[in-house]
């Protein structure tokens, strides 16, 4: 191992510094700061800004700190006159061609040109000639262009051609007349496209929705987690006045890296869409009603208090928070309902005593790249989790054998080993063209079977999982699942589960699942967070089922028609970022977060309407002062869970219990996920959700 | 002997005609005083008085909407909020200036990179009702323009000492 480090001077300080590392990361590692601009420790290294010229000794000239390779008794100067010398000759050449419009810039007060040119750039320009003008390209609904501002570090375009793998911006000509741009007009369309916004070490790539509307020193850094899809990505709000401005990613190396999906960046916008329920209402006799909180809440306890123990349903969105979800299931637990769900996209229960206790991906986040072969059944990955399908893409990179099976094909920038596609996904795991799969499976060390959000929609789920079962036992790979929603996990733990209470433990007898639910006619069922037409796809009609129950109560931060047409009693509840909650996510981690932004109109968060009602219906020890007091509460019940994800596979599900039929596959589009997505106004102008709304309309 | 000059004194009234002494000087001398509001003391081009928000000669609103005034302020008494103009322009949909608040230290008008709010000469306004405090955009471009010739000549003058 000792042959792996080398000695080097950095200041005069001795340091160790590993063998292949370029000065810039030993310098960051003691702490001597070398200005830079291209330099991104995510992407390769270009070594074209010129900025981290530092001082060698022996060296003729100053050397690029990030491009130069750390050597046995290497001498590094980061502050000598030579070095900030060559660092300021460089700040002066940036400033040439770089405009002073600081004042409208949206990157002004985080600019890293700006911050750099108050150390290392001349009060006044020896440059009398004119600026550099270039046009400014539309990319598309999220990121706004003024390329004039561009100092051609092609960080934007490695981020292109290394992260996403769909290189859609690249530099045309040379020298001044260098541009960045999309060769022909187009859109850049990736779903995590949008991190090039943070990239961008100036103000030429910037948020387009966010635009002018306010500056990066006034607004409040609050920390938050995503609420669209199974990975939690740890993100910041940023906030002004209580109000959510835009939305940047909060570095956490085990999840999302340093990377945020454009779903979760600007779902934001719907928290102030016209379509937020400003106050509680009440339909009666076919008219809409405002009323206040005291009698919304006392109608609906009256209400759940009058209908019978085995009349009352509750449904929760597969994103309620795990405070939401132990508290539903503690109120129907009260009642004695088992009428109880959160798999509302989920169309095969028949082998659901066979679920995980939550649904588990099968190793951590990060592992997913230290996988040698990885079989993803059934999902759109790139839709259904970016996160997740840029950490394939790395283990594919990295020479993992990556397999699909969906009878859609779906596009991956990586080279995929086998793709089998064009039939349904029971004929697919069946088929012949699966042995190769099963022979990478087989090859590797590590391997994974990932079933998706399609195969869980899947007419014969069970059939499907216990082929892939099969497949993964007989490869000795692990089984994982790629589950819907934010808090897929949170709700199976808290036992918001027909056929099972708290922690996997079963129910004596099951209750009504998603499906059934609206079969019979109830006489009271409570909507957490649910937009019957859009979110319950795994009932047809679903609105017109609901509109036959007797009492329907949707708590919901938004009004739609389908709501008014189905419910009997609205209540406001806050989005992610007026509520403070908690999420699990599918590698099992609990992230806690508060509230950041103020509730739109008389909106509460929707763990307090329900302690409330649960307080009403007079449940024992309802007493919670805080959301963290419902979290210990259920933490301390949990205790250790180990997740599971065995399968013991049964033979009777060879047979299907339903059709597989490609075409009755449901795969949700990635901008339709969520009543909030569908209401974020940028996401919906992509040209991915122009075209996934021009497919649904055929 | 001291007392007997400081009684002899009491009698004469020896202080009062000391103190008439000097009304009679001064009666006679030019006034310092001035008739308010008749008469107004010389006011130097830098006076920080009513604040105004100026246009350029094309009748475009000179505030980019930079918020630097808002964050140099030290009394808070500046709230702004920007949006994409219908030019596509940063521009402010709200610049509110609350007077009670301000305490006419001139920072903004220094912050300014285009020479948008400045403070004028007025300094004689007052407020009648609750809220006239506050000097919305509409009221400072009025006031902008009402005395756009005394800013312009204020600035003219300033300008060799800046």
């Amino acid at each position: 191992m000792s042959n792996d480090i080398v000695n080097i001077e950095v200041d005069g300080k001795p340091v160790e510094a590993k063998k292949g590392q370029m000065v810039i990361e030993a310098t960051d590692a003691v702490g001597a700061y070398v200005p830079r601009f291209c330099y991104h420790e995510k992407l390769s290294i270009a070594a074209n800004c010129r900025m981290c010229l530092v001082e060698v000794e022996k060296a003729p000239k100053p050397l690029p700190a990030c491009a130069t390779p750390v050597g046995e008794g290497m001498k590094i100067f980061t502050k000598s006159p030579k070095a900030i010398a060559a660092q300021k000759a460089t700040m002066e050449f940036l400033l040439i061609n770089h405009p002073l419009d600081c004042p409208i810039c949206d990157q002004g007060g985080e600019c890293e040109l700006q911050d750099l040119a108050m150390g290392y750039g001349r009060d006044v320009s020896r440059y009398n000639d004119g600026k550099r003008v270039v046009k400014d390209k539309d990319i598309g609904p999220l990121v706004s262009t003024d390329m004039t501002r561009c100092i051609h570090c092609t960080r934007c375009v490695r981020f292109g051609e290394e992260i996403t793998g769909m290189p859609q911006l690249g530099t045309t000509e040379r020298g001044e007349d260098m541009k960045i741009g999309t060769y022909i007009e187009n859109s850049v369309d990736h779903e995590m496209s949008a991190n090039i916004i943070d990239l961008c070490p100036v103000g030429a790539l910037n948020n387009k929705p966010y635009r002018y509307s306010a500056r990066a020193w006034e607004m409040e850094q609050r920390a938050t987690v995503s609420p669209h899809d199974c990975v939690g990505s740890n993100m910041y709000a940023h906030v002004l006045r209580g109000t959510v401005k835009r939305v940047v990613p909060r570095k956490n190396e085990s999840i999302n890296e340093t990377w945020l999906a454009d779903r979760d960046r600007f779902s934001y916008e719907a928290i102030y869409s016209r379509d937020r329920l400003q106050a509680p209402r009440i339909k009666e006799s076919g008219e809409w009603r405002d009323l206040d909180w005291e009698e919304a809440l006392s109608v609906a306890a009256e209400r759940l208090k009058d209908a019978a123990g085995d009349k009352i349903g509750f449904l929760a969105s597969p994103s309620a928070t795990l405070e939401e979800a132990h508290l539903t299931a503690r109120i129907a637990a009260h009642i004695g309902t088992a009428n109880i769900d959160h798999r509302i996209d989920r169309r095969d229960f028949s082998d659901q005593d066979n679920d995980p206790v939550f649904p588990w991906l099968g190793c951590n986040i990060a592992e997913l790249e230290e996988q040698d072969a990885i079989f993803v059944v059934g999902s759109n990955l790139r839709r259904e989790a970016p996160i997740l399908a840029h950490r394939v893409r790395k283990a594919a990179l990295a020479g993992a054998s990556v397999s699909f099976a969906s009878s859609k094909r779906h596009e991956y920038f990586f080279d995929v080993d086998n793709y089998l596609s064009g039939a349904g996904l029971i004929a697919l795991l069946s088929g012949d063209d699966v042995q190769s799969v099963v022979a990478a499976l087989n090859k590797a060390e590590k391997s994974l079977v990932l079933l998706g959000n399609i195969a869980a929609r899947h007419e014969a789920y069970a059939t499907v999982r216990a082929l892939a079962a099969k497949i993964a036992e007989s490869t000795n790979s692990t089984l994982g699942t790629v589950s819907s929603g934010a808090n897929s996990a949170g709700l199976s733990l808290a036992g918001v589960l027909p056929h099972r209470v708290q922690a996997g433990q079963a129910r004596s007898s099951a209750g009504a699942n998603a499906a059934s639910m609206l079969d019979q006619s109830l006489e009271a069922l409570v909507l957490v967070n649910i937009e019957p037409d859009a979110d319950l796809l795994a009932v047809d009609d679903a609105v017109a089922r609901l509109e036959r129950q007797e009492f329907v109560v949707a708590l919901t931060p938004f009004v739609s028609k389908s709501l008014l047409q189905s419910a009997d009693l609205l209540l406001p509840i806050g989005t992610f970022a007026e509520t403070s909650g908690t999420y699990v996510n599918v590698a099992g981690t609990w992230q806690s977060f508060a509230g950041v932004a103020k509730p739109v109109g008389e909106a509460r968060p929707a763990w307090k309407v329900l302690r409330v009602i649960g307080t009403l219906l007079e449940v024992d020890r309802f007493d919670y002062v805080t959301s963290e007091d419902v979290r210990n509460e259920i933490a301390a019940q949990l205790g250790e869970i180990v997740p599971d994800n065995s399968y013991a596979g049964r033979s009777e599900f060879a047979k299907p219990n339903g059709e597989d039929s490609p075409i009755a596959e449901i795969d949700i589009p990635i901008y339709s996920v969520d009543s909030m997505v569908r209401r974020a106004p940028a996401l919906q102008l992509t040209s991915e959700a122009k075209r996934a709304a021009a497919e649904s309309d055929t | 002997m001291n007392r007997v000059i400081s009684y002899i004194k009491t009698f004469a009234l020896w202080e009062l005609l000391k103190g008439l002494s000097v009304t009679q000087k001064n009666f006679f001398r030019k006034s310092v005083t001035l008739e308010y509001p008749d008469e107004k003391t010389p006011q130097s081009p830098r006076f920080r008085g009513l604040h105004a928000l100026r246009r350029y000669p094309n009748g475009e609103e000179r505030c980019i909407a930079c918020k630097l005034c808002e964050a140099v302020c030290p009394a808070l008494a500046i709230t702004i909020e920007s949006d994409v103009g219908e030019d596509g322009t940063r521009r402010t949909t709200r610049y509110d200036i609350d007077l009670f608040k301000c305490i006419y230290c001139g920072f903004c008008e220094e912050a300014c990179p285009v020479d948008a709010i400045v403070e004028t000469r007025l300094h004689e306004y007052h407020m009648e009702a609750p809220g006239e405090n506050i000097m919305t955009k509409d009221k400072l471009l009025a006031v902008g323009d009402k005395y756009d010739a005394m800013i312009s000549a204020d600035k003219a003058a300033d300008a060799k000492y800046r």
